[in-house]
């Protein structure tokens, strides 16, 4: 008797632990399909996962069921399209979130400058503009001057390598606020060089003879 | 059983974490708690990034900040909101202290630029 019902036990627990296993592990996991369509690009079903399946959050630990799935969060707000795909940015200026300026005061305004620095970028990739408004709806001035840029237009040498390294633009973007995959939010003014000048220039040519 | 049973079900690394996830484990393990996990998303919706790193004074850099458990129950740090009037107070020790044992500190969730919190 004692036998069989530990046998029950057994293979009814190993019979639960598959079902739940079915239910709970996306299939790319386990058969992992070396053909893939994207096999480096994290496919939508892997995003925003919820805390206890998130890899750092330990399961085991009571509080983690407490906590709340990003997705419930991110629902409601318009998408983004990486980082936690939101767009933080139409999320504040929708309306859609009302962060607080400050600790306990509900109904303080941050001071907002409207100030957009062009920077003029060398090569074909369109030039970058810098908006102080967007900015300084979350941050304060001391966050950025002058410790990571002099208050000047032009004074600081910003590139790519080191945004990457995260310096300057890179301090925030990739880690907090927007990645730097989204490269048009901040390469926004398309320039009229002088190669596609000459190109349309010369399409023009082609066209008129 | 159940950990056995979560080790094979969980097959994601910690480069899955929601974006902008902090761990803070400067003391946590070596104190025998498990170390803490700061979700930005979750605080950004309700705070402006100022009131932390600017009012508060954190750091913008993981790990540069050595937060105590008592500092935090004099009102300082997490402690200035977490205070039971605010928000939940430290009681809820699971809530802040919920990674897995040993987890690195640092940024978390798929950051793509280097520097001094990609540890
Ligand atoms: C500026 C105020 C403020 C600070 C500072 C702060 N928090 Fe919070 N936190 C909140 C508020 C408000 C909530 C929501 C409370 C509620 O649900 O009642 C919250 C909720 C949380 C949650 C629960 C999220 C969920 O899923 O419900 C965690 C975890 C957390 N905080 C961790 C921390 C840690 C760790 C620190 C310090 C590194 C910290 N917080 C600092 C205001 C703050
Ligand atoms: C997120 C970072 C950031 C924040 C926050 C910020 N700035 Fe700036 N600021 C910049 C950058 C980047 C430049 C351009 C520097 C350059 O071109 O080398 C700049 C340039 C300036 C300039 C020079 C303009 C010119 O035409 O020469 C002034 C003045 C300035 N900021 C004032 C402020 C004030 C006042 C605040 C707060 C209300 C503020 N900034 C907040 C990043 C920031
Ligand atoms: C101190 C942190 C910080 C730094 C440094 C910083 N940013 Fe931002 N930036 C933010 C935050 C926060 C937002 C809000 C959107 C978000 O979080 O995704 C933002 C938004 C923006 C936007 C608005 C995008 C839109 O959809 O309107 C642009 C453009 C931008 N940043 C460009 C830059 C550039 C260029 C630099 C460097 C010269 C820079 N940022 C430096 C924090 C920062
Ligand atoms: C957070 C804002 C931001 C994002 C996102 C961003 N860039 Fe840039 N980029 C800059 C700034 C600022 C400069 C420096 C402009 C200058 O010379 O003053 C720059 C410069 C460049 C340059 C000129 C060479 C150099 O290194 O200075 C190239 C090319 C470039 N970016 C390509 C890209 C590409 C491709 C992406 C997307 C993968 C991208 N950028 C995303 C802000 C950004
Ligand atoms: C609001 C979030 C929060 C809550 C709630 C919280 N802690 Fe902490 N605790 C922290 C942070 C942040 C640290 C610093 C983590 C690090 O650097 O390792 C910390 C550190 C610690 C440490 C390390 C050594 C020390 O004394 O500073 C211990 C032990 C600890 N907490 C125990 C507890 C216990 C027990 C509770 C419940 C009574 C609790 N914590 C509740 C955020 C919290
Ligand atoms: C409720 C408090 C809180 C708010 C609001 C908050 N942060 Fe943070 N931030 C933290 C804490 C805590 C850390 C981790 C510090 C540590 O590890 O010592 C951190 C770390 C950072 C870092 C360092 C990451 C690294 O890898 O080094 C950056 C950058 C940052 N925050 C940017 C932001 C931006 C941008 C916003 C607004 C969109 C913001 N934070 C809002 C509390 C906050």
């Amino acid at each position: 008797m004692k036998i069989i019902y530990t046998h029950f036990l057994l293979y009814g627990s190993m019979l639960i632990m598959l079902v739940v296993a079915s239910v709970i592990i996306p299939d790319n996991a386990l058969y992992a399909d070396p053909n893939a369509f994207n096999r480096l690009m994290k496919p939508p079903s892997e995003r925003n996962p919820s805390p206890a399946q998130d890899g750092i959050h330990d399961p085991e630990s009571a509080g983690v069921s407490s906590l709340q799935k990003p997705r419930q969060s991110f629902g409601a707000l318009p998408k983004g399209k990486s980082g936690n795909y939101v767009d933080w940015v139409k999320a504040l200026e929708g309306g859609d979130i009302a962060p607080r300026y400050d600790r306990d005061d509900p109904a303080a305004e941050p001071v907002i400058m409207d100030l957009n620095i062009v920077r003029e970028v060398k090569g074909s990739m369109p030039n970058v503009v810098y908006p102080h408004k967007q900015h300084t709806e979350w941050l304060d001035c001391s966050n950025c001057h002058p410790a990571i840029f002099i208050p000047q237009k032009g004074a600081n040498n910003i590139s790519m390598a080191s945004i990457l390294l995260g310096e300057q633009c890179g301090v925030c973007h990739g880690k907090v606020a927007f990645p730097v995959s989204e490269c048009r939010r901040c390469h926004s003014q398309v320039k009229q060089t002088t190669a596609s000048m000459d190109k349309k220039a010369s399409a023009q040519k082609e066209v008129t003879q | 059983m159940m950990s056995l049973l979560i080790s094979v079900l969980v097959p994601y690394g910690p480069g899955l974490a929601e974006y902008a996830d902090v761990v803070l484990n400067r003391e946590s393990d070596k104190a025998g708690v498990r170390p803490v996990i700061f979700p930005h998303w979750f605080h950004r919706v309700r705070y402006q990034c100022r009131v932390c790193h600017s009012e508060l004074g954190f750091e913008m850099r993981a790990g540069a900040n050595l937060v105590t458990m008592q500092d935090i129950t004099d009102g300082q740090f997490c402690g200035a909101c977490h205070d039971g009037e605010i928000a939940w107070s430290t009681e809820n020790c699971d809530l802040c202290h919920s990674a897995l044992p040993g987890t690195a500190a640092g940024i978390r969730g798929g950051h793509e630029t280097l520097g001094p919190g990609n540890w």
